[in-house]
């Protein structure tokens, strides 16, 4: 078994990689797939608490480079899934704990035993996402439709193709129908004219990200919410399904009768 | 869709083109007053060979796909104005 590695990465902090990496896991597991997602955002983990898993760390990602502990063990088991692990990040050390041929060594003996790798990349693009996306078959990058946020995932989906990582497939997240017809954000096709890569999902904005957040229990575990049907739609793609696009708009019909602006 | 609101141009607009600048910037690592002097250093040369109109030259980045074109549009001074002014 050779797994797929993919690896989630914004330039940008804050547009939604880590609930993204959790998600995306999740919806992979949820279809039968043996999944291992690792948090690369070393000094700063935070995958952990989205997947509700803090309080079960023993050993982390550096542990096992170092040779603390074997691979095995510094895998946590998700109880609410057969096949889904986490390797967390080490909190009190940095990024320079890891080098690049590190994580590609990682990834050969870890996708010996799962189907898949899903790599969650600190913000920037220094070390620490030079480190993510070493043994990345395929990197995600992820943006919000935001000035800012769409600079820095072109910045990045740059570098992929320098690194020959690329091409990037891109996320958009965060998005608000609402506010995309009435000309206040940037709607899926300019955010695609502009940074001209291929779309893999589109996440509306959605408040029970936090409420899911909060509890540490995934919104794609239930796939009711529409923003955890659009990550099950990623999950979906990424095993090689065609699927289309949710309809947004008509879903805000709703909205839009009680008069949200 | 309307793009103007109570004469204000809406702000999706404004980021994008504001955006469609900047990344331009970004992947060619080229400023304006750089591309400024490229075309000035364009005019010299081709003036050299023949004749053209320097007031007319237009020089821009256009973006197909990810990659960029430099673009110039170079019109030349006909060979009759010329004869003519002799």
């Amino acid at each position: 078994m050779t797994a797929k590695v993919v690896t989630i990465a914004s330039g940008k902090g804050g547009v939604g990689k880590t609930t993204s990496v959790a998600n995306i896991a999740v919806a992979l597991a949820s279809r039968g797939q043996k999944v291992t997602c690792i948090d690369g955002d070393i000094g700063l983990r935070n995958l952990d608490v989205i997947l509700g898993l803090e309080n079960r760390i023993v050993y982390d990602l550096v542990d096992v480079i170092e040779g603390r502990c074997r691979l095995r063990q510094a895998m946590i088991r998700d109880k609410r899934l057969p096949e889904l692990y986490l390797i967390p990040a080490a909190q009190t050390r940095d990024k320079t704990s890891v080098s690049p041929s590190d994580m590609v060594r990682l990834c050969d003996e870890l996708g010996q035993e799962v189907d898949w790798i899903i790599i969650d990349s600190p913000a920037g693009i220094e070390r620490g996402f030079k480190n993510a996306i070493a043994a990345a078959n395929r990197v995600v990058v992820m943006t919000n439709p935001e000035v800012s946020a769409v600079r820095d995932a072109d910045r990045v989906i740059g570098l992929l193709d320098a690194e020959e990582k690329g091409p990037a497939a891109l996320v958009i997240n965060r998005l608000d129908p609402v506010m995309v017809k009435r000309g206040d954000m940037l709607s899926v096709e300019d955010v695609l004219d502009l940074l001209a890569v291929e779309l893999i999902g589109i996440i509306p904005e959605d408040e029970n990200v936090i409420v899911a957040s909060n509890r540490g229990q995934p919104l794609a575990l239930d796939g009711k919410s529409k923003a955890g049907l659009a990550f099950q739609n990623i999950a979906r793609r990424l095993m090689g399904e065609q699927v289309p696009f949710m309809d947004l708009e008509s879903q805000n019909l709703f909205q839009r009768l009680l008069g949200r602006k | 869709m309307s793009f103007l609101f109570f004469g204000r141009k809406r702000s999706a607009n404004s980021a994008k083109e504001r955006l469609q600048l900047v990344l331009i910037h970004d992947r060619t690592d080229l400023t304006p007053a750089e591309l400024d002097s490229l075309k000035d250093d364009l005019i010299e040369t081709i003036s050299r060979h023949i004749e053209i109109d320097p007031t007319a030259v237009t020089i821009n980045v256009a973006q197909d796909g990810r990659s960029q074109r430099l673009v110039a549009d170079i019109p030349l001074r006909s060979v009759g104005r010329r004869r003519g002014r002799f």
